[in-house]
């Protein structure tokens, strides 16, 4: 059941203009920005020769890559999630689901799983941007594995984030706005707090995503993200269940 | 299971539903039996549709049960709704898929086998009129081929309950003529409950009628039950709902 709410998010998703252009801005950003590191490197290449055990092309190039896909698809996600459920309630078609013989947890884990699938096609074309350094250079295969299980971690919280947002309202406008919102301020709760130790550092997203970007995989950064993005699930289905409730 | 159960499509007792401190049913028992036609008539704001989104598993009761060929509408939802075939007033319509990608979608939602989809689409789209929109966009299509999208989407799976919320809205005296001889032949095999304002309607299909008002039922007895009496449906409902003076105790 849940791989038929995935298929369907799917099949709606790519029925609309609005996944393509995303996936079309989102490739001519990054593609301007790897140029952008590639030229760099190139400049740098003959310092970097006399030092003693220098940065590589995936430091140089890629991390910063992946770095910045993370904010590009802070931005986009809201774009994504709003209409999740918000357009259902607008479009009365969340009637549908709810009297299909399903659960609501069928139907939240369906459309987070489908939005995933999508995030995986984004981060696969930023994969395949990197794999083309293989043709005149060598890559860091543990610094880029790191960096993608980082990106897919980071982009689980964020969907899970916009579903969340997009089951408390009927306006999909309001779900985006309330979950760039949420993802911003999670972004940079760390940023008053100059102390290394605060709590602050402990929920900022951006924190435990630059170790993955780094290439250090901690079980604590996994942690997070694994709760994060399952704490907003079952707020969601929480607040799905409780709309039969309260009407 | 006794022998009552078995032919009781739909037992719903002492229903009740309060938001905030207003109550929009207050108190409604419904029963159906298989081959069965009812019709759910009263003015708006009668607790009509509540009373259907309780029936079918979109709105918690407040009180009361509900039990779909026995069994327990809110003790086993899942199991329960796969009976049921339901429109809503709005058909919930994905207007970005064709007309086969959302019936598919509706099939397998109710879990029809993967063997059985395709001729079940074919048999709801001869039965509905739809034979050669499979492939349009539903966004594109006319109101009155929407509404017959939306009764094919209730009735694909072959439930035994058929709810519909107002199915003849927007179609034209041909359209509604066909949608009406659809749900009496539905009604032979299955349960159908249909709520309209359109009375002769009505009196066309159903074998047996409920008003109710202010949420609570006013009249439930069969048609023919009422011609016996001389009175007509207009008439009858004229009386109960237009004002509460002359309601009589029944």
């Amino acid at each position: 059941m849940i791989l038929i709410i995935a298929h369907k998010e799917l099949r709606t998703l790519f029925a609309s203009p609005l996944a393509w252009t995303l996936l079309a801005l989102m490739q001519l950003v990054l593609a301007w920005i790897f140029l952008g590191r590639l030229d760099t490197f190139l400049e740098m290449q003959s310092q970097l020769v006399q030092i003693s055990n220098p940065p590589g092309v995936t430091e140089i190039i890629v991390a910063p890559l992946f770095a910045t896909t993370a904010v590009v698809l802070l931005i986009a996600t809201p774009l994504l999630t709003m209409r999740l459920i918000a357009e259902e309630r607008r479009n009365h078609t969340m009637i549908f689901l709810i009297s299909a013989p399903i659960s609501m947890t069928d139907i939240v884990l369906g459309k987070f799983l489908g939005l995933m699938i999508f995030f995986s096609v984004e981060i696969s074309l930023v994969v395949a941007l990197s794999i083309s350094l293989l043709s005149g250079s060598m890559l860091d295969f543990g610094l880029l594995l790191s960096n993608i299980a980082g990106l897919f971690l980071i982009a689980a919280c964020f969907a899970s984030l916009g579903l969340y947002m997009s089951c408390l309202t009927a306006q999909p406008s309001i779900a985006a706005a309330g979950a760039l919102g949420a993802l911003l301020v999670l972004w940079a709760v760390d940023i008053t707090t100059n102390n290394i130790d605060s709590i602050a550092q402990d929920f900022s997203l951006l924190k435990h995503y630059e170790n993955f970007n780094r290439g250090i995989i901690d079980t604590f950064d996994i942690a997070y993200f694994v709760l994060f993005t399952l704490t907003f699930l079952v707020l969601s289905i929480r607040r799905l269940d409780g709309e039969r409730i309260r009407g | 299971m006794t022998e009552k159960d078995s032919i009781l499509t739909i037992s719903a007792h002492s229903l009740r539903r309060d938001f905030g401190t207003y109550t929009a049913v207050r108190e409604i028992n419904l029963e159906l039996k298989r081959g069965e036609v009812l019709g759910f008539l009263g003015p708006n704001g009668a607790g009509k549709t509540t009373t259907m989104r309780m029936l079918t598993g979109n709105l918690a009761p407040s009180s009361g049960s509900v039990e779909i060929c026995g069994i327990d509408l809110l003790d086993k939802p899942r199991n329960a709704k796969i009976h049921i075939g339901y429109l809503p007033e709005t058909p919930p319509l994905y207007q970005e898929l064709t007309v086969n990608e959302y019936l598919r979608l509706a099939a397998k939602l109710h879990r029809v086998s993967s063997i059985k989809i395709y001729s079940a689409l074919d048999e709801v789209k001869l039965h509905c009129g739809l034979k050669d929109t499979g492939k349009h966009l539903i966004g594109s299509l006319s109101k009155g081929y929407k509404q017959r999208v939306g009764i094919a989407q209730a009735i694909i799976h072959d439930p035994d309950v058929i709810i519909l919320d107002e199915p003849t809205i927007g179609l034209d005296p041909n359209q509604m003529r066909e949608i009406l001889s659809l749900i009496r032949e539905l009604g032979t095999k299955h349960s159908v409950i249909l709520s309209t304002h359109i009375l002769p309607e009505v009196e066309s299909v159903c074998d047996r009628v409920q008003i109710i008002h202010q949420g609570k039922t006013v009249f439930n007895d069969t048609l023919f039950g009422l011609k016996q009496k001389g009175i007509s449906l207009e008439e009858m409902f004229a009386q109960l709902t237009l004002n509460n003076e002359t309601l009589v105790n029944l």
